[in-house]
């Protein structure tokens, strides 16, 4: 198990170089200029210079990935260009919305989707399996700030059951205001879970051992809960893993549509505005919890099924 | 007085145009102690009828029939009834001794979970009894075989775990269900072997599935030829051995390679053509189109049992003119 996770963990972290240099490539060659954004129309060439010097911005590309990823390593993200604040303190105050969001998201997907998954799974391809079906498909083919504009209408503005839009205060309010958005984004989550599921509950279910442990008498409970969803759960884990990247581009758009002061918010505004380095840590935080995210759960899979750790000794 | 009792024992798929039947009016009888052999291509209705005892079908299958348990009528059993029934009375081991197994626990919890949930035992005894069962199994070291995974062990060895948990209730019935099939020859044997001397010494009676005639010539008194959802032909090992009748059990038996031909380049001869689908068996004898006596009577033959000898009894009315041919036809 040792050998596997120490080699785990080194692909992960070539991951995350590539992360970082996508991070850093893509930003610089997108068209445009912060300094000449943030000095304004009326600046002159030499006041530009000046200002990219002092920023760093004049070294050759290659010195300045080298120094980009110093900053990295040491978590030392330096100074917002537009913010005029420090990165590391203007993200601390905007991740608490964006996980709050993605976490309540999830949460609603799971608990939605794994009932109707086993419920798909042991009436397949009956009217039931049909409905669920068709129901996760239109889930999953709306967009989210179209279903999140829905939600807002239908239960904001008709039925005034919560707010339309903005951030509440403490755990309660945060909670009010989050429930639109986390179902759109839950929604749109849903298919990938339910249909993955689905597929691996009754893949699980048409093995040789869930007949045998049936033949030993257990009950069809015993049988699911013991024998076929703890192993048909993985697949479904390491999908939603991957979706987590996937969620990171739904709240750009839905913390837009509910005024959402997260991450999503702030990236969109680096964008705007040419922020290098923001644009470049958020780009990297994000991409990296991507990594960390599928290595946790490669690890998670190799801890659960024997069969995964390669040099597992015979006894 | 009979332990297991299969009268008309039909089971049907739902087929594109109506239903297909694949075990087609079977009747096996299995009596305290006995071992049985129910031998047959695959295809045939062996595993699907051996299964009909704990009601262990896959839920589109239409089954009906009279099965009595020690008397009991295993068909009117409630589900809670039947799990019962299949926890203390019956055990079965599979052909696959890998896939049988949960991959991600350990064996021997395997083993224990059988007796907690089945036996009603705490973990300390079940535990205790696990590793018991594994030594009894002939399973060397089972303390440290008990933490192994399905995979870290080999065919012969699942296969004894597979038995050890078949046999943790003492049950009175033993399914072995194609048991040595995934094994090789000499593996084959022990397990066998095996589960004979578990049989003596529980004093259960066994079922042994098999497509190979050597197999069960080997371990059983009594046997069933299937074909093609039928009991072609029944009767004890040694009578229908010496004296086949039915042209199927024939030729199955023709193509058991024998000791003496071994070191000589003598091809046995085969069964020409192929088993057929379940779909494709109309009336008459399943057999008649690879049959080397097949006459035009053949599609009327409704495949009841005759009496031909001894408790020996085959489903081909002409057997008498068929043996009087390949007599004939071999002198």
């Amino acid at each position: 198990m040792g050998a596997y996770v120490v080699r785990r963990i080194g692909i992960s972290v070539v991951q995350l170089l590539g992360v970082a240099f996508f991070a850093f490539m893509l930003i610089h060659f997108v068209p445009g200029n912060p300094i000449a954004t943030m000095l304004g129309p009326r600046a002159t060439p030499r006041e530009i210079h000046l200002v990219s010097a002092r920023l760093g911005l004049a070294k050759p590309l290659p010195e300045q990935f080298w120094l980009f990823l110093g900053h990295l390593v040491t978590f030392h993200f330096g100074q917002s260009i537009t913010f005029s604040q420090s990165i590391s303190s203007l993200i601390a105050q905007r991740a608490v919305p964006s996980i709050a969001l993605i976490s309540y998201g999830t949460i609603v997907a799971i608990v939605l989707g794994v009932p109707l998954a086993v419920i798909a799974a042991l009436k397949a391809e009956t009217a039931t399996d049909h409905a669920v079906r068709v129901f996760t498909s239109v889930s999953f083919a709306m967009p989210t700030f179209w279903s999140g504009l829905i939600l807002a209408i239908i239960f904001g503005l008709k039925l005034g059951w919560l707010p339309v839009s903005g951030y509440g205060m403490g755990f309660g309010g945060i909670v009010r205001s989050l429930t639109l958005p986390a179902i759109a984004l839950g929604l749109s989550l849903l298919a990938v879970i339910v249909r993955t599921l689905r597929s691996s509950i009754r893949h699980t279910m048409s093995l040789e051992y869930v007949e045998a442990a049936r033949a030993r008498g257990f009950s069809t409970r015993r049988v699911l809960i013991r024998h076929v969803f703890r192993n048909a759960v993985m697949p479904t884990v390491t999908v939603l893993a991957v979706s987590v990247g996937f969620l990171i581009g739904g709240t750009v758009v839905l913390e837009q549509v509910f005024q959402i002061p997260g991450l999503g918010t702030l990236l969109f505004e680096a964008v705007e505005q040419r922020d290098y380095p923001l644009v470049e840590t958020l780009a990297v935080l994000a991409g990296s919890l991507v990594v960390l995210l599928n290595l946790g759960t490669d690890l998670l899979q190799a801890a659960v099924d024997p069969r995964v750790r390669p040099g597992a000794k015979s006894v | 007085m009979s332990l297991l009792k299969i009268e008309n024992l039909r089971i049907a798929f739902p087929a594109r145009g109506g239903i297909t039947e694949v075990v087609r009016g079977v009747n096996l009888e299995v009596h305290e102690g006995e071992t049985v052999g129910l031998v047959g291509e695959s295809g045939s209705g062996k595993s699907l009828s051996c299964r009909s005892i704990i009601r262990l079908l896959p839920s589109h299958a239409q089954m009906t029939a009279n099965v009595h348990f020690d008397g009991r009528d295993v068909m009117a059993l409630s589900r809670k009834a039947i799990r019962d029934h299949r926890a203390h009375n019956v055990g079965m081991i599979f052909q696959d001794p890998f896939s049988c197994f949960n991959p991600t626990k350990r064996i021997g919890e395997q083993v224990a979970e059988t007796l907690r949930v089945n036996a009603g035992m705490d973990k300390s005894a079940a535990r205790a009894r696990a590793i018991e069962l594994l030594a009894s199994v002939e399973i060397d070291r089972p303390e440290q075989r008990y933490r192994a995974f399905p995979h870290e062990l080999s065919g012969g060895m699942r296969q004894r775990v597979m038995i050890a948990i078949a046999i943790s209730a003492g049950p009175r019935l033993l399914i072995a269900d194609e048991p040595t099939t995934a094994l090789d020859v000499t593996t084959q044997a022990q397990i066998l072997k095996l589960i004979e001397q578990r049989r003596r010494d529980l004093n259960m009676a066994v079922l042994l599935v098999s497509h190979d005639f050597g197999v069960i010539a080997q371990a059983c008194q009594r046997v069933a030829v299937m074909y093609g959802g039928y009991v072609v032909e029944a009767g004890p090992v040694d009578e229908i051995c010496a004296r086949p009748q039915h042209p199927y059990t024939r030729a199955l038996l023709e193509s058991i390679p024998s000791l003496e031909s071994a070191g000589h380049h003598v091809r046995r001869a085969g069964i020409p053509g192929q088993p057929p689908t379940a779909g494709e068996i109309g009336p008459g004898c399943p057999f008649a189109n690879r049959c080397a006596f097949a006459r035009p009577e053949c599609a009327g033959v409704d495949m009841s049992l005759e009496v031909v000898g001894d408790a020996h009894a085959t489903a081909c009315p002409f057997v008498r003119t068929v043996s009087a041919t390949s007599e004939a036809g071999g002198a």
